[in-house]
């Protein structure tokens, strides 16, 4: 089995194991972060750039470094191999970059986007970012679209990570959404919006990192960090009914899918993805519907872990300070006590 | 869905597209898709509408998404209809090196439309493009399957005009 | 004179033409070849060519076809690269114009090679008429028994095909071709695995340009001994240049590599010198991706040796100094020229054919754009200078494929080598404007 270092850091593992992966299995501050790689979905991973590496020594067998950054979620480990992630001022300064990037045609409409609380470019913004962003040209800006009655697009928010196609393309039948246009103009689209009609196309939802797809029989329900998330089972002949619902209350605002601590869809115990149906996720909005299992654990990186409360005007602040000074289209306006966790007017 | 019962290809047509799904091996015949494409936009007014490309998909037994995403990847394929005659002028380094500004406000003046625009009687599209290969004999525009090279004010007017008395029907094949 | 390989016959009336490029000794290459030598021959003498890559990169051809994987019962294809896009660039397609069977030559000696029993043409789809030209050749060459089943009864099959693209510059990059050539979008694969492995249909694949490959027929004739003779050093043969822009003579030549650059520019027997008697101020060599280089350090390395048309002189200096011999698209500016300006067509260009797939590329390149089109207006800021230094730095080295680095040097080597011009467009945008003649030139 290969041995490696990533930030000084040595593990063992399994022959064919990506750099993110090994870093996963490390765990902590060393693991780079991903914004388009989902280990649930083949062929994931390698667009977005923000989990790039330094590969200081190739392998054991040819020491020299690699010319340039890799995307540690596409790149196979090598006995031998030596990576700088946090460790490497230069690689942070790159990421930044990327980060910066990926924000340059993002929206200021984090205070109206469900997805505000639980968004990985939020976080990814927060915890890599610059402070302030350096483009003054206007955003690129598309119209939401309706993908039938149940999805949202908006598409100035999509950082164009292809989950939500891999999830059309691997876990539905006849996809009829992809991205269309090239270079800066590519966006997510059915080309003339047809609905997607497919027991288990919700699960784009789940997948997308940022608000661009989001849940229409939730929004504006609530804040995220309103509801209280319990973990929830029902028998259904389509899925495996494991799900997480999304309470406030007797009332059931919003099911998804159980994820873990990389925000991904959690395994079934037999090592499938557990996946949910339409049916579970859009229909079943009573308690009664459910069997409660008790009170979902919650990942680091989720809004309503500990401590999360603390940093979330911060983030927020942050974010917005970072998408430069002119809003466009959004007016921002956090009213009095939007982001206490504690004020539930 | 889409109603393409309308569109169909002429049996000469069809000809050729079945040719081209040949030279694929068995099961690749998605490979097939951008010369069919071509062969749609001929066909069909120079563009290719949501009908076009319904029809190719279903031609390739393909989701119509695939088609919508290749048409929309590639510069060559209008997804919005066009003049009879569309004018593709290069800009790009040495194009612009050797007065391709001075040939497209000449167009633009001649024909009283800007780039991008078709004029009001839709005998011309005018758009400028980046570099098309023809640097050594540039400045140069593309019609069609024609390049038009070391242009110079004259040589543009006379083409223009000439393609006003053909009523030329600009195509790549 | 200079030696011709690839374009000796190109003045002969009709050489696109099977009978008339045969009357010129043409396909006897390829009898001899497949009669009389084995695959694993016609490969070691391209290795010993030393032959490289005429699309751009320069990779060694011979090493690049050994990584050809050979799994049993799986087929192997052989596509050629005619998406000739980079500006500056437009020598593939001359020699595809005029002698179209030089390249199906090449082709069926080099699918013999690699044992590849079908090819591709990949051609860019504006060079339309050029695939009638190519397909016309290969119609003939299926005639006369040198494309099909049991070619000139040696055995071997061969089916040769056109493939058109449809406008995009990013299906240059041998995966996004692959793709496109899937009847996908052009966006490129992630790598690995390289196309040796899982090339076309995941199957083992070479690509090479259409160049490299006609190559592989004066290798063969003279062997890879005689043809390494040619050139200078690492840089052997003859190498296709596409010279365009300020010069008295455009158009395409073939010269011996290691001919002096400033021979290139100013001798009548190839670009005739500077148009209207005008000064030299800069020179794109290999295409609009390599780093412009100022007269001075074109003509002359920085250690004041005379700069050579090859690989290596061209690189000397690092990109500090130096540039790249590329694909060998050579565009030349006068005095007169605004090196911004040039710099915007180009930026506008990367931007247009970037194909969107990974963020620094889709966001940066039209950032850059933006950018430099409000410095050309005059309302550009000293910041702005930096400002684009350092986006092409987090662009370059950060994307999935070539086409970052190619959107980021040009910006790189415009700021370095003539800043100054940047500074003048925003701290006093009317002298640029008036005044044409902003650099005065030694030369």
């Amino acid at each position: 089995m290969p041995k490696i270092t990533i930030d000084d850091i040595p593990i063992e593992v399994p022959e064919g194991t990506t750099i993110l992966q090994a870093a996963r299995m490390i765990g902590g501050d060393i693991v780079p972060p991903a914004m388009c790689y989902y280990s649930k979905l083949e062929t994931s991973g390698g667009y977005c750039r923000t989990c790039i590496v330094k590969v200081e020594q190739g392998s054991a067998k040819d020491p020299r470094p690699m010319p340039k950054p890799v995307a540690s979620c596409r790149t196979t480990v090598m006995d031998g191999m030596v990576v700088r992630n946090i460790t490497s001022p230069e690689n942070l300064e790159a990421r930044a970059g990327v980060v910066e990037f990926l924000l340059l045609n993002h929206p200021l409409d984090c205070p109206v986007c469900d997805q505000a609380g639980e968004c990985h470019l939020q976080d990814l913004s927060y915890e890599h970012g610059k402070e302030a962003t350096r483009n003054e040209f206007e955003r690129r800006e598309y119209d939401p679209i309706d993908i039938g009655d149940k999805i949202k697009l908006h598409m100035n928010r999509c950082i164009l990570c292809y989950r939500c196609v891999k999830v059309a393309d691997q876990l539905t039948d006849g996809r009829c959404h992809g991205v269309i246009n090239r270079g800066e103009h590519a966006e997510i689209s059915t080309y003339i919006e047809k609905a997607i009609d497919n027991d288990f196309s919700g699960n784009m939802i789940d997948v997308c990192p940022v608000g661009a797809l989001t849940d229409r029989t939730f929004r504006f329900k609530s804040r995220v960090w309103f509801t209280k998330p319990v973990d929830a089972h029902r028998n259904c002949d389509k899925c495996c009914g494991k799900v997480r619902l999304w309470n406030q209350g007797e009332e059931v605002l919003r099911v998804t899918a159980r994820k873990d601590q990389w925000g991904e869809v959690e395994d079934n115990d037999d090592g499938s993805t557990a996946w949910i149906c339409n049916e579970c996720r859009f229909e079943k909005k009573n308690l009664s519907d459910w069997t409660i299992e008790g009170p979902s654990d919650i990942s680091r990186h989720s809004v309503i872990s500990a401590n999360h409360y603390e940093t979330l005007r911060s983030i927020q602040t942050n974010t917005l300070k970072m998408m430069g000074a002119k809003p466009h289209g959004v007016k921002v306006e956090l009213g009095e006590g939007a982001l206490d966790p504690n004020n539930q007017k | 869905m889409t109603n393409s019962q309308d569109i169909q290809f002429s049996t000469e047509a069809m000809e050729k597209v079945r040719k081209i799904i040949s030279r694929y091996p068995t099961g690749k015949h998605k490979s097939a898709l951008i010369p069919i494409l071509h062969i749609a936009q001929a066909e069909f007014g120079g563009w290719l509408s949501s009908q076009t490309m319904d029809y190719v998909a279903s031609i390739l037994e393909i989701q119509p998404i695939e088609v919508y995403e290749v048409a929309s990847f590639y510069s060559m394929f209008n997804l919005q209809p066009v003049g009879n005659c569309l004018i593709e002028v290069c800009r790009t380094s040495s194009c612009w090196l050797c007065g391709a500004e001075d040939i497209i406000d000449h167009i633009e003046n001649k024909l009283g439309i800007t780039v991008g625009e078709t004029t009001p009687d839709g005998m011309f599209t005018l758009k400028a493009v980046e570099c098309l290969g023809s640097c050594g004999t540039a400045p140069m525009m593309q019609v069609g399957a024609d390049y038009h090279e070391n242009l110079t004010i004259e040589k543009v007017d006379n083409l223009l005009d000439q393609f006003k008395t053909d009523n030329k029907k600009s195509r790549y094949c | 004179m200079s030696r011709k390989l690839l374009l000796k016959n190109d003045h002969i009336q009709g050489i696109n033409t099977l009978k008339t490029y045969k009357e010129n000794g043409g396909y006897s290459v390829l009898e001899k070849a497949l009669k009389g030598m084995s695959p694993d021959a016609i490969v070691e003498e391209v290795k010993k060519s030393g032959l490289r890559g005429r699309g751009g990169a320069g990779f060694p051809t011979g090493m690049k076809w050994s990584f050809l994987a050979k799994p049993e019962g799986v087929p192997r294809y052989l596509v050629c690269n005619a998406d000739e896009s980079e500006p500056g660039t437009f020598k593939d397609r001359y020699l595809m114009e005029r002698i179209p069977h030089l390249l199906v030559e090449g082709m069926i000696l080099s699918s013999f090679a690699l044992g590849a029993n079908t090819s591709y043409i990949y051609i860019r789809g504006e060079y339309f008429y050029v695939s009638r030209i190519l397909e016309q050749a290969i119609e003939e060459a299926y005639q006369a028994g040198y494309l099909g089943k049991n070619i000139l009864g040696t055995g071997f099959d061969l089916d040769l095909y056109v493939q058109v693209g449809a406008g995009a510059y990013i299906c240059g990059e041998e995966t996004a071709l692959l793709e496109s050539l899937e009847g996908k979008r052009g966006n490129p694969r992630i790598k690995p695995p390289f196309p040796a492995v899982a090339g076309l249909y995941g199957c083992p694949t070479v690509v090479n340009n259409v160049e490299t490959i006609a190559a592989v027929v004066p290798i063969i004739e003279m062997g890879g001994d005689e043809y390494a003779k040619i050139g200078i050093g690492k840089s052997t043969g003859t190498k296709l240049i596409s010279a365009s822009g300020h010069i008295n003579k455009p158009g395409v030549y073939e010269i011996e590599l290691g001919l002096p650059v400033e021979e290139f520019i100013f001798s009548e027997e190839w670009c005739g010198g500077i148009k209207g008697g005008r000064k030299l101020k800069a020179v794109v060599a290999g295409g609009s991706s390599v780093p412009i280089l100022p007269a001075d350090l074109i003509l002359k390395t920085a250690n004041g040796e005379p700069r050579l048309m090859s690989y290596e002189s061209l690189g000397e200096g690092g990109f500090v100094t130096g540039t790249m011999l590329g694909s060998g698209g050579f565009i030349v500016m006068d005095e007169d020229t605004s090196i911004v300006k040039n710099l915007y067509t180009f930026s506008r260009f990367y931007h247009h054919e970037s194909c969107g797939q990974c963020s620094p590329c889709r966001e940066g390149t039209g950032w850059m754009e933006r950018i430099l089109k409000k410095i050309l207006d005059g309302r550009g800021s000293l910041a702005d200078i930096d400002l684009l230094w350092d986006i092409q730095s987090k662009i370059e080295g950060k994307t999935i494929c070539p086409l970052g680095e190619a959107a980021a040097w040009p910006v790189a080597a415009a700021i370095r080598h003539f800043r100054p011009e940047f500074e003048a467009y925003v701290t006093n945008p009317d002298s640029i404007k008036d005044i044409k003649h902003y650099y005065r030139l030694k030369n």
